[in-house]
């Protein structure tokens, strides 16, 4: 049983189809990328996922469960967390309180207990605390832990948002495009994290823009164009596909 | 030294350094005295009123400060609280079967004023913290002129616009309140400091950063499996409470309330207050509160008083007359505008906020 | 204290009534309908620009011997030329306050602008104090006022004018919006403001004459209002300023005919409340229905739901 599994899936803006009829599974420990031009419809994917839209029609199911139509923090206590194409972290708050957000459904202390700071709460906070200046040092932020998250470098917040994703331990992380407007060495960076990522256990969907980018990284790749899916396959296989490369460089090249 | 000794401090006050706690204490210790060196009682009377300005400022800086949600009308909540005691403690609900009304304990309507303010934050607030932020601003101000109105209009129970009187003072083991604003001034710094604590304990817990994640951006909070309805409702009532308790303590010194107190000019007065110090840092909202507070209570009447003398001096009548504090609201206004167009993080320098953001960081594990 | 008289003899009058206070409601409600769907900001101080245009219409009539003038022409176009000024000046002080207040917050969080305005509108209510006092004062009523009677229903001519000096404004206000460049312009940059840029149109003032094209109705209705009731409060336009903002929202802010439709409701609704139960629970009931409307009908009678992009 795959860990996600998306069936016939379409979500329509008034005439606009953003995604149509789209199928697939992304298997547990796996690197599923999903490429395509600008407008294709990645990101809609992404927020049907996560539950910001309701599918037009068509079904998602997680760990064996529907997630359609769940609230977005449902569907990340369930164990899918994402970053955004556009960075959104919370800026007027610290690099570490980013984090500790982020631990926000790890965490079991209820309004009683942060009012009052009961022996509970200050043992959740210890642990948090240790757990999130752990992420921050395996991702190599640690030594920003008491900056304000909006004072940090570009590519260091896109590194931020990942972190904080990856602090409520999810199982399947979904990135929309993490190397968009960072510089070259920062992007090889961000791949090989995706990698790592990949290696403590959490499975990845990522978008990319770039299609090198991900081709060395990534298990399987699913390639959109106008909302249809349109090839899919190992990443060599794509590479060479037809219809990828004009959809990429424009029909007649 | 200082140091080890404060890590043994209860309510989280270990989070702070040794110098910052001797400093409050010190604060603490020269407010404790002031009664008795100024026994001046209008005086006295006057601070103990910035109490429930700041007890106000307090709520209002959890809805506005941590949660990011403007809510105008929250003269509202206090007006609940007060007339809530005040329904229970006092002749206002005489019946034949009651023919002296009720008179409920002061302290156990503490409790309850803050419960029922706290549900009355959810009823206003299920419905429509789902609206974007300035639609929430319109809702929560129509219900603050609502509410007022409302104890204005039920003249059968709310004794209309004359409001209730005779309400019940405290009494602690045989110690009557009365009139004497001292006893108060102390009840207010007690209560202050308390909530003092829990704000400090909830700014640095899982409830406090969900609120400034949904203030700082809420779809991504949202995304962190935070239920952003939950804590705004949370952020509603809680701050809704320290009205409450804040309308009780007041309808007690008072003895009196009526509608009139509880309307927009008061819900303004409290945002200004939070706008001068910096929404949302607690230190910021301390200053904001008591300067607003000052300038109400003490300074603008005693400016009046010193524009009489003037105005007898050189025999201009304009001065001789003049009511100062009925401009306060020029200055609140003026407040508003300069402190959001050149210094939107309030008084308090972003600088020391992030000092403080450091300190309350220090904790074994990190450093 | 609260009980529902049998209003039926009075409905029509009530109904005429609520006609003219809503003509009143309308203009002030285009204002704010126009800045908010120009750049999202509940422009707080626009109630008291319209307190401004009763204020300075006074203080202009001031200048005018009227006792010695009684040819009704005359009267007639002195009331014109006042309506006239009345407006040119509260248009500039709104332009003013959009340059010295709001310009610089335009792409600040939204709260910092709203509270501004909430700033800018309480130095605009002291400042009308320091000026005219504490207390309401009265404004002449300079025109000949005539009773018609049609059935059993009276109406003067103040009532009259409101309606029609309203109506003229509405019709005059639609014209230009729909069939003029910059009225075409106002459109775009409500529509989408960087686009707008791009396709050269001049943001920066097509949003100063948002401003004073809504500011000038204030001041329109500030006279106008002053006329029909005969007195004027430095406060009235908090109240006033409410009600024509429950009235945009009511027929879906952004939206100049909803603005207009949303007037005439709430004034109608005022004024049955007032006929019906009494006037103390006028003010609940206009409340009430900007809360529930919010609620649950967020877009208004006549606007349309936008999704929130990501
Ligand atoms: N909320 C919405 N309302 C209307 N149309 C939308 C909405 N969200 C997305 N769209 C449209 O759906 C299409 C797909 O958009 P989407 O953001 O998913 O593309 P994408 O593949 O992520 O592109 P990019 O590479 O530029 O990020 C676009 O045409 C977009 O304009
Ligand atoms: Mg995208």
């Amino acid at each position: 049983m795959a860990l996600l599994s998306l069936q016939g899936v379409t979500k329509s803006f008034g005439g606009l189809t953003a995604v149509k009829n789209l199928t697939f599974d992304v298997e547990a420990g796996a690197i599923i990328s999903l490429i395509g031009p600008n407008g294709a419809g990645k990101s809609t994917v992404f927020n049907l996922i996560t539950g910001i839209y309701m599918p037009s029609s068509g079904s998602i199911v997680f760990d064996e469960h529907a997630i359609e139509g769940l609230k977005p923090h449902s569907v990340a206590a369930r164990g899918i967390l994402r970053t955004f194409q556009n960075i959104r972290l919370f800026s007027h708050m610290t690099v570490l309180e980013n984090v500790l957000v982020g631990r926000h459904a790890r965490m079991r202390s209820a309004a009683w207990d942060c009012a009052f700071r009961t022996p509970f709460a200050q043992k959740e906070e210890r642990s948090s605390d240790a757990a999130a200046m752990e992420l921050l040092e395996w991702i190599g932020l640690s030594r920003f832990a008491t900056e304000w998250a909006r004072n940090l470098p570009y590519g260091m917040q896109r590194r931020l948002e990942i972190a904080r994703a990856l602090a409520s331990e999810p199982k399947l992380l979904l990135l929309d495009e993490p190397a968009a407007g960072t510089n070259p060495a920062e992007k090889i960076g961000l791949m090989k994290l995706v990698q790592s990522i990949r290696d403590r256990g959490v499975t990845v969907l990522l978008i990319e823009h770039d299609m090198k980018l991900v081709m060395g990284i990534s298990d399987y790749v699913h390639v959109l164009d106008y909302g249809e899916e349109i090839a899919h396959g190992k990443p060599d296989a794509v590479r060479h596909d037809q219809r990828v490369i004009e959809a990429y460089l424009g029909k007649g090249a | 030294m200082l140091n080890s000794l404060v890590t043994w401090l209860p309510f989280g006050l270990s989070r702070y350094t040794g110098r910052q706690v001797l400093f409050g204490g010190f604060i603490v210790l020269a407010l404790l005295l002031l009664p008795i060196v100024d026994s001046n009682s209008s005086h006295v009377s006057a601070v103990a009123d910035a109490g429930y300005i700041l007890l106000l400022a307090f709520g209002l800086n959890i809805i506005v400060g941590y949660t990011g949600l403007l809510a105008l009308g929250f003269a509202a909540f206090f007006a609940i609280g007060a007339y809530t005691y005040a329904f229970v403690a006092s002749p206002q609900l005489a019946s034949p079967a009651h023919p002296d009304g009720y008179h409920v304990s002061f302290w156990l309507m503490l409790l309850v004023s803050a419960a029922v303010a706290a549900a009355f934050g959810v009823i206003l607030g299920a419905p429509t913290l789902r609206l974007r932020g300035d639609y929430l601003a319109i809702v929560t101000l129509g219900f603050g002129e609502i509410v007022p109105q409302l104890f204005q209009n039920l003249d059968k129970w709310t004794g209309g616009p004359d409001g209730i009187a005779a309400v019940d003072q405290p009494v602690l083991f045989n110690y009557h309140f009365g009139f004497n604003p001292t006893p108060y001034y102390y009840l207010y710094m007690a209560v202050i400091c308390i909530c003092l604590v829990l704000l400090a304990n909830l700014r640095n817990s899982r409830l406090g950063r969900a609120w400034m994640a949904i203030r700082e951006d809420e779809l991504a909070a949202e995304h962190m499996g935070i239920n952003t309805m939950t804590a705004k409702l949370l952020a509603f009532s809680m701050g809704a409470a320290f009205a409450g308790v804040a309308g009780v303590i007041y309808a007690a010194k008072l003895s009196t309330i009526s509608p009139s107190g509880f309307d927009f000019n008061m819900s303004i007065m409290i945002l200004a207050a939070i706008v001068l110090g910096g929404m949302g840092n607690l230190s910021g909202v301390l200053l904001g509160g008591s300067i607003v507070a000052m300038l109400n209570f003490l300074i603008l009447p005693q400016a009046s008083n010193w524009a009489h003398a003037i105005g007898a001096s050189v025999h201009s009548t304009f001065l001789m007359n003049v009511d100062l504090t009925q401009y306060r609201f020029m200055l609140y206004g003026i407040i508003l505008v300069l402190v959001m167009l050149f210094r939107p993080e309030g008084l308090i320098p972003s600088a020391t906020v992030r000092a403080e953001l450091r300190e309350s960081m220090k904790s074994p594990e990190v450093a | 204290m609260f009980e529902i008289h049998n209003c039926a003899p009075q409905f029509i009058q009530q109904l005429i009534n609520g006609v003219a206070l809503g003509g009143l409601y309308a203009l002030i409600a285009l204002g704010y309908t126009m800045v908010y769907g120009i750049i999202e900001l509940i422009n707080f101080a626009h109630g008291d620009v319209y307190t401004l245009g009763s204020f300075i219409s006074l203080s202009i009539l001031g200048l005018i011997p009227l006792a010695t003038i009684s040819n009704p022409t005359v009267l007639g176009l002195i009331a014109l030329a006042v309506i006239i000024l009345a407006a040119l000046l509260c248009g500039i002080i709104g332009v003013l306050i959009e340059r010295l207040a709001y310009r610089r917050l335009r792409n600040a969080p939204r709260l910092a602008p709203l509270i501004t305005a909430i700033g800018v509108s309480l130095i605009l209510e002291n400042i009308m104090q320091i000026w005219k006092g504490n207390s309401e004062v009265s404004f002449p009523q300079f025109l000949p006022d005539h009773w018609h009677q049609i059935g059993g229903v009276r109406f003067d001519d103040r009532s009259l004018m409101v309606v029609v000096v309203s109506l003229v404004c509405m019709i005059l206000l639609n014209f230009f919006v729909f069939h003029t460049k910059l009225g075409k312009a106002m459109r775009a940059t409500a529509q989408d403001r960087d686009a707008a840029q791009l396709m050269g149109i001049n943001v920066n003032s097509t949003i100063a004459w948002t401003f004073f094209i809504g500011s000038a109705l204030a001041g329109v209705a500030g006279f106008i209002s002053g006329m029909y009731y005969g007195t004027t409060f430095f406060l009235n336009g908090y109240q006033a300023g409410l009600k024509a903002f429950t009235a945009a929202v009511l027929g879906g802010i952004g939206n100049i005919t909803g603005a207009m439709l949303g007037g005439f409701v709430i004034g109608i609704i005022e004024t049955m409340t007032s006929g019906c139960i009494s006037d103390q629970w006028s003010e609940v009931a206009v409340f009430a229905i900007l809360i529930l409307t919010l609620v649950f009908r967020p877009s208004g009678l006549l606007g349309q739901q936008l999704p929130e992009k990501v």
